[in-house]
């Protein structure tokens, strides 16, 4: 989740640049695809030309975290694996987002054992969570348009 | 002050990196652009399979294997499935056979297609990538309609297939095959004789036949050292000692090799799929001309105590129902009750078949196979694939070990890596098809 | 029913000169290491707790011919290290037997300083012990890893084990 919060009771320039900015952001995603595991195959499937994801807007990879804005975490994350990610976490420049895809991210899949973290929400902090062991392409879409509405409503900090 | 002797430098690369393989880390000693030294460190996405399989039935550890070589899900389910069947010593009728034949296939003909695009995307060529994934996008929704999800599809059973074949299927894979081989046929136009493909795959990654196979490698790695070692061939397990199919091999072991290799395979094994379709025995037959009616109508009209009418139904089972109804059943389960669920038409209509259904799904019940000890090994798309159970007796595995036929190439990074150049390791490290899943288990 | 020997010829060879008995299979051809592993039975009371098992292969490189296989079994404990490493007679052996050593504990006595292959060295036990529980964490990051909450990442975390 960004950092920005709304401190001041927006006024009529401060949502519209909200809105603005919201806009901007929410159809020029840059995502960082930390791919691990059997989603990746979907993730494939959903950045190639049959579900495309260029079409959101959302097309381009960026493949260094200070480049981009969404995490997209892929795939069952281990503990071994977990500072590694964490890292990258830090390492992204605000305003950032983070997007849980598959149900081994959101809460462990059905992993429940000595070396996979059971969420990751437990160590950085989701946006959005997409279920699913892979979810369909269009649950990812799905859930990018979800994704996009709630940055759309991200407020700025304006001083 | 800088020490300015020093004349190699560490660079790590990895875990997280571009690649869309998977989870690795080479710790590279460079000097310049040379590779010096390689250290690989893997185990980023270790996660229990071996463990959990001890802690499963027999059939509850099919979607385990799912999740290890994903790219080529029905192999290693089909790898699994045969290797219980040796240690419970069942033989799976011949159309279960044929159909896991024909899974197993569509699986090999996606690693393939999934390896080579992602290479190609490495090397540049992202035209490739989005051609070869269309293809592979046919394909899964033909794995989609046969076994009810396109990655992650948990098909076979102990005995048998989970569902036959639908009823368009050939038809449908004929239509499919053609995209394909047209994809392919594209991609070959793209890169085979590519001068800037050629000089990057040309000559990197070699490895002698001897050091591949003092390193245990097999597959389209061995392959194309010039060794035509091939697990139907040399063992022909399910169907395969009756279907007609090459074996490429190659000849100076780098990733051009590998890469001519995939893509003969992906030939070879459409091929198959069309034999397997025209020699697969007949398909679900009654005996007499019964009212189809779905399984769950069937078991209303016996709740109603309409008794009289349920023998002349026969049921329709959704695909993402688990059982059979009896004219399915007969050609793609063995039909031992110890094993094999009951046909719907027994379970919603008869106390013993519902007694049966429970006994071989409750915990700690279910398949029992006597103690011993067993190894079996398909041909995955990395090469061979093995299984080591051991069984003592009780509803599940004692233990599972699967041996990735991946790790071997993996292992041997350093003979294939050291003295090449940095833009040496992308195209080999694609052309392993090193996949995590497998890997690290 | 399919070729049965996948499996090839069972034998037993004492885990202390197993070394001698591997060169010995090396020389009579069998070139290829196919697998190695290792099974726990705990509570079967065997006289030596764990299994190793190499698995080999002789093959033709010509031919691609599978000329035969053999599964060789060594009974042996966990301590003290008695299996001496096989990886000179196959290279393939190095990561299959960090393996070993990762899950289950088996060391090899000519490899003091073995590293694990799938877990992180500050991983304590052996994972596919019987005796490890299956849901048992030790994370390196995160609640239950002795980290401060919000505590920066690109300190170096040594974790304090607060396992399940």
């Amino acid at each position: 989740m960004p950092l920005e919060t709304e401190t001041a009771p927006a006024g009529v320039m401060t949502t519209q640049l909200d809105a603005a900015l919201g806009w901007a952001r929410k159809y020029s995603i840059f995502q960082y695809p930390f791919v691990t595991a059997c989603c990746g195959m979907e993730f494939m499937s959903v950045a190639a030309s049959h579900y495309d994801l260029d079409r959101f807007g959302a097309g381009f990879p960026r493949f260094s975290p200070r480049q981009a804005d969404v995490l997209l975490v892929v795939g069952t994350v281990s503990h071994k694996i977990a500072p590694v990610l964490r890292r990258i976490y830090d390492q992204m420049a605000e305003p950032k987002w983070v997007v849980a895809f598959g149900v081994c991210t959101c809460t462990g899949g059905f992993y429940n054992d000595y070396s996979t973290v059971q969420g990751i929400d437990t160590i950085i902090p989701v946006d959005l969570y997409i279920p699913g062991c892979p979810p369909r392409p269009e649950t990812v879409i799905q859930g990018l348009t979800l994704l996009q509405e709630k940055i759309q409503k991200t407020r700025g900090q304006f001083r | 002050m800088a020490d300015r002797s020093q004349k190699t430098y560490m660079l790590n690369m990895g875990p997280q990196h571009p690649s869309m393989h998977g989870v690795v880390r080479l710790v590279l000693e460079l000097e310049g652009e040379k590779v010096v030294d390689v250290d690989t460190e893997i185990g980023y996405l270790h996660r229990a399979f071996e463990k959990h399989a001890e802690n499963e039935t027999w059939n509850n550890v099919v979607p385990w294997t799912d999740r290890l070589n994903y790219v080529s899900p029905l192999i290693n389910n089909v790898g699994y499935a045969m290797a219980v069947e040796r240690l419970a010593n069942i033989e799976v009728p011949e159309r279960g056979q044929y159909i896991r034949v024909i899974a197993s296939e569509i699986s090999r003909v996606t690693d393939h297609l999934t390896c080579v695009g992602a290479t190609a995307m490495e090397l540049g060529a992202l035209t490739v990538f989005l051609y070869l994934i269309k293809g592979r996008e046919h394909l899964y929704q033909l794995v989609d309609n046969l076994t009810g999800a396109r990655v992650t599809t948990s098909f076979t059973r102990v005995g048998g297939v989970k569902g036959d074949l639908p009823p368009d299927f050939a038809e449908k894979f004929r239509a499919i095959a053609k995209e394909v081989r047209l994809c392919v046929m594209e991609s070959d136009k793209l890169l085979t004789r590519n001068r800037i493909f050629m000089d990057r795959m040309e000559g990197t990654g070699r490895m002698s036949q001897a050091d591949a196979i003092a390193f245990g490698v097999t597959g389209p790695f061995l392959r194309s050292t010039g060794v035509a070692y091939d697990v139907r061939r040399s063992h022909p397990y399910a169907v395969y000692g009756k279907l007609d199919f090459e074996v490429p091999i190659g000849s100076t072991g780098d990733n051009y090799d590998r890469y001519l290799c995939r893509l003969a395979e992906i030939e070879q094994s459409l091929r198959l799929i069309e034999q397997c379709l025209q020699q697969i025995p007949e398909g679900p037959h009654s005996l007499e001309p019964k009212e189809i009616k779905h399984a769950f109508e069937i078991q209303d009209a016996g709740k109603h105590g309409d008794t009289a009418l349920l023998a002349k139904y026969a049921a329709k089972v959704d695909q993402t129902l688990e059982g059979m109804s009896i004219a399915e059943q007969s050609g793609t389960r063995v039909l031992d009750r110890k094993i094999t669920l009951p046909s719907k038409e027994s379970t919603y209509t008869n106390i013993e078949g519902l007694m049966n259904h429970f006994e071989l799904v409750m915990w700690s019940w279910g398949v029992k196979i006597p103690p011993s000890e067993t190894y079996f090994a398909v041909e995955g798309g990395n090469g061979e694939l093995g299984f080591h159970l051991v069984s003592d007796g009780g509803d599940g595995p004692y233990r599972v070990r699967c041996r990735p036929p991946c790790l071997f190439p993996v292992a041997a990074m350093k003979k294939l890596l050291i003295g090449g150049m940095i833009a040496d390791i992308i195209p080999t490290f694609g052309s392993i098809n090193m996949i995590a899943g497998e890997l690290d288990r | 029913m399919s070729n049965t020997n996948l499996r090839g010829e069972v034998r037993g060879i004492p885990a202390e000169s197993n070394h001698e008995e591997l060169s010995k299979l090396r020389a009579e051809g069998y070139n290829m290491l196919v697998d190695l592993t290792c099974v726990d039975y705990l509570t079967h009371g065997k006289p030596r707790r764990f299994d190793v098992i190499y698995r080999l292969m002789r093959l033709d490189a010509s031919t691609g011919q599978d000329l035969g296989r053999v599964e060789v079994h060594c009974a042996v404990d966990a301590e003290p290290p008695v299996l001496r490493s096989a990886k000179d007679i196959w290279p393939a052996a190095d990561w299959l037997e960090r393996e070993v050593w990762d899950m289950f504990g088996v060391k090899f006595a000519d490899r003091p300083g073995i590293k694990r292959l799938l877990m992180y060295e500050e991983f304590a036990g052996h994972a596919l012990r019987k005796d490890y529980p299956l849901t048992k964490r030790q994370p390196l990051i995160g609640p239950k890893s002795g980290e401060k909450a919000g505590s920066p990442s690109f300190n170096i975390l040594k974790p304090t084990v607060t396992g399940e």
